[in-house]
């Protein structure tokens, strides 16, 4: 049996690749369409609010499988053709963008009141107030639910083989007949699980860089007096002290 | 193309049919299987001893970073070379129960976490043994606690239940592509399909959200 293992192992290889691709590629939408409905579900217009909270709710409430199959079989009939690649990539995308979506409105309400005054203060136009001020205060908080959800959409990219599409999970039921279906899963799932940590990690690294940007790292855990004194350490620099 | 009323006729019961007998089914089943192993796997890994709490936190972590098709392939496909042979369904609640046991044991674990240490050290001062501060003290507050998550997972499932379309479960998305792969007409039958799940999901997440915040912690 191991020699047959070490045989499927370029299968195994080829549909792991396709897998992340896919798995990327999903992520990459599912991180545009949150921030669009994210950012729209924050609108002072309520119609822009409405439309928003409509798509999310219509994404979030019907499940992945009814998206995938009825963007790729059901709407055809509608005139409008996708490709595998392209009907995976807007399912995946809508359906966890739809989740992302709440992550990015939770984590933008949850900047402190005073740093919206504040920028209103130094009247920074709203673009600016976004990308200087807000955004980067709230992205540390996005990346923890967003390290979850790319684990979801990695997992759910295992649906994939429905549409014919050649992933993991296509390329290992192709190779049940040579190694046997237990062991043949059994390193599906090992390999999945592999993924999902190097992803998780990935976005750990993330995390800590995104925070220590905004004065967030790791100084939390060494006692604040420490910063204080230490010369020219701080973000403070300028201060009345 | 337009849409067949005719055929929406024909095909709407049978679609209908075999969300009640198979999706409710699948997704009240597995959610009994995660509501209880959950709560031994929340508790295990709580465990001082490390045969106990290693085996735990690894079942949790490798289950939820796993795809759930896969995972159903294995039981229903791998399990009978090992002399195990179960049907689709039976493999689904399985798989299902225990996916989402996973989850639900971190539920669970935010809830028990979130009880006051206070509580804990009343036990104490009344001298209750270990099991009574459990049952009487503090489970009955985790469960309060836990209720709108639990929610939150037990419709997260529900929507997860077409997966079981991999091992040939007569579930309702199963039963729809049959009857689109008959005609050749596809968009009636999955439009029904994603319909039937939003008015079963939307109002039952709505209510959810209201017990949050009746329970106080939205």
């Amino acid at each position: 049996m191991w020699q047959e293992i070490v045989d499927a192992a370029p299968l195994f290889l080829r549909g792991l690749g396709v897998t992340v691709m896919y798995t990327v590629l999903g992520a990459v939408a599912a991180l545009v369409i949150s921030f669009v409905f994210g950012l729209m579900a924050i609108s002072p217009v309520t119609v822009i609010r409405g439309v928003s909270r409509t798509i999310v709710e219509f994404f979030r409430g019907t499940s992945l499988v009814v998206q995938l199959f009825w963007i790729f079989f059901a709407l055809p009939f509608l005139g409008i053709r996708l490709e595998p690649l392209a009907a995976a990539t807007v399912a995946l995308g809508l359906n966890f963008g739809a989740y992302g979506s709440e992550v990015v409105r939770g984590a933008i309400v949850a900047v402190p009141k005073a740093q919206w005054e504040a920028t209103v203060a130094l009247s920074l136009n709203p673009v600016k107030r976004m990308r200087r001020v807000i955004l980067p205060q709230a992205i540390p908080e996005m990346i923890p639910p967003f390290g979850n959800l790319l684990v979801q959409i990695l997992k759910g990219s295992s649906l994939l083989f429905l549409l014919g599409i050649t992933e993991l999970t296509f390329e290992v039921q192709e190779l049940r007949r040579d190694i046997g279906s237990l062991p043949a899963f059994a390193i599906a799932l090992v390999i999945y699980f592999i993924v999902a940590q190097v992803f998780l990690g990935v976005m750990r690294l993330w995390e800590r860089r995104a925070a220590t940007k905004v004065g967030r790292g790791r100084i939390t855990v060494e006692p604040a007096a420490a910063v204080v004194h230490a010369p020219g350490g701080g973000a403070g620099a300028g201060g009345p002290q | 193309m337009s849409w067949d009323w005719e055929f929406t006729q024909e095909i709407f019961p049978e679609i209908l049919a075999a969300f009640f007998k198979f999706t409710l089914l699948l997704t009240f089943a597995s959610a009994a299987v995660a509501i209880v192993l959950g709560l031994m796997l929340a508790l295990g890994r709580r465990s001082q001893v490390k045969a106990i709490s290693w085996p735990s936190y690894s079942v949790v972590e490798f289950v939820r970073s796993t795809p759930i098709p896969v995972q159903l392939f294995l039981v229903y496909f791998g399990l009978p070379e090992a002399g195990v042979r179960l049907s689709a369904l039976t493999s689904a609640v399985i798989v299902f129960g225990i996916h989402y046991a996973a989850y639900m044991s971190e539920v669970y674990r935010a809830g028990i976490e979130a009880i006051p240490k206070g509580q804990w050290e009343a036990s104490t001062a009344l001298s209750l043994s270990p099991t009574r501060t459990w049952q009487a003290v503090v489970l009955p507050q985790v469960v309060r606690r836990v209720l709108p998550s639990m929610g939150n997972q037990i419709i997260a499932l529900f929507k997860e239940t077409p997966f079981a379309i991999v091992i040939g479960v007569q579930e309702m998305v199963t039963v729809a592509r049959q009857n689109g792969a008959q005609q050749f007409q596809y968009l009636e039958p999955f439009t029904i399909a994603g319909l039937i799940f939003l008015v079963a999901s939307y109002p039952t997440s709505v209510l959810m959200r209201k017990l949050e915040i009746r329970l106080g912690h939205a």
